[in-house]
């Protein structure tokens, strides 16, 4: 059976969906599956770096897509899970190189050989977004809690429904309890509502993330990183398990009198 | 949390004033019309419905509402009836009553 094919999306830029697949991709394989991550970001390419692996790259997916490479050649082996894969962006490349059935074709082969694909969309709505989503059984919409963030979520759900392309899962990236406690930051509910499509999961601000990219090694191999932590239970969910949302952290009246900020 | 908060209301958090425009930009992004077509849409209406009915036009609410995705354009459009109090009758009512007060 053909593996599930995840593409992650935003609309807008900088909201972290390298970052998610990154970290969904070594979440993925952390629970034993086989996984090949497919960055769609031609011309502007990062997961390598994100996943530690811009050293190893031989070939690309244009490479691949011009029959210059067999998919074998082009697709990296993770240092750490001999399971998990990367078809590389091209760096000098622009979205043109790749037509809408080109990456549908290539999607569906690394189907074939995987449990898990994973696809990190381009920003924006246009081509490289559409190549993106099209082969998608699921598409998960990274957003955060900020109206410009939302608004772009939005259109990209209204896209994906006016379209009938596959359905979205919603993940609430950057959020930060204490603000959303004092009323400075949207809380996760009233984006859910206004968006109206499923929660997957929400991934707390964390600083261990600049550190984790810096480094190649995403924070879901961090075991004390919040963040972490749930993007592994994000995975876990795409898994099928039940794992409840993390309750919000509680402050002692203590702290609640005595805040500082 | 600080001390002064607990004691303060929150009407007009920054959280709330983001969901409020959050809530705006969104509806006039899925209808596809902007805040200022909606103005010109609502003069229309009431010029349309003006010529055969007489309406509160001051009081015309044109507005959307959202429902899981649904858009919908709302017109709340008072009519005047035999027994609505028109503006110029109360006024002359009032004034009626000012020159005229009661034992």
């Amino acid at each position: 059976m053909p593996g599930k094919i995840i593409t992650i999306s935003s609309g807008k830029g900088g909201v972290g969906k390298t970052t998610t697949a990154a970290n969904l991709s070594i979440s993925l394989a952390m629970l034993g599956h086989r996984v090949t991550c497919i960055d769609a970001d031609i011309g502007l390419r990062n997961l390598d770096v994100m996943l530690g692996l811009e050293n190893r790259i031989v070939y690309d997916i244009v490479n691949y897509v011009e029959g210059k490479c067999r998919l074998r050649q082009a697709l990296v082996r993770d240092k750490r899970f001999p399971e998990l894969f990367l078809l590389p962006a091209a760096q000098t490349r622009d979205k043109n190189a790749i037509s809408i059935e080109d990456m549908n074709r290539v999607a569906h082969e690394a189907a074939e050989l995987s449990e898990f694909v994973v696809i990190d969309s381009p920003a924006g709505i246009e081509h490289g977004f559409r190549y993106a989503v099209t082969p998608a059984d699921l598409v998960l919409i990274v957003t955060n809690p900020e109206v410009t963030a939302v608004r772009d979520a939005d259109r990209v759900v209204g896209l994906l429904e006016a379209e009938g392309w596959a359905p979205a899962k919603l993940i609430i990236n950057r959020f930060q309890h204490d603000l959303v406690r004092r009323n400075q930051m949207l809380d996760s509910t009233t984006v859910v509502d206004l968006l109206a499509i499923d929660l997957l999961g929400i991934v707390p601000e964390d600083n261990k993330i600049l550190s984790a990219s810096n480094q190649g090694q995403p924070v879901a191999l961090d075991d004390r990183s919040p963040a972490g932590r749930a993007f592994r239970d994000i995975a876990g969910r795409l898994n099928g398990e039940d794992i409840p949302f993390e309750a919000i952290p509680r402050q002692t009246i203590f702290q609640r009198i005595f805040r500082s900020r | 949390m600080r001390l002064r908060d607990i004691f303060r209301r929150k009407t007009n958090s920054p959280q709330d004033i983001a969901a409020q425009r959050l809530r705006l930009v969104l509806t006039h992004d899925r209808a596809n019309i902007s805040p200022g077509m909606l103005e010109i849409l609502k003069d229309e209406i009431i010029a349309v419905i003006s010529r055969h009915l007489e309406i509160e036009t001051d009081k015309v609410m044109v507005s959307f509402s959202e429902d899981n995705r649904e858009t919908r354009l709302m017109a709340d459009i008072p009519i005047y009836t035999a027994r609505t109090p028109r503006a110029e009758a109360r006024g002359r009512e009032e004034s009626r009553l000012r020159e005229e007060p009661l034992d």
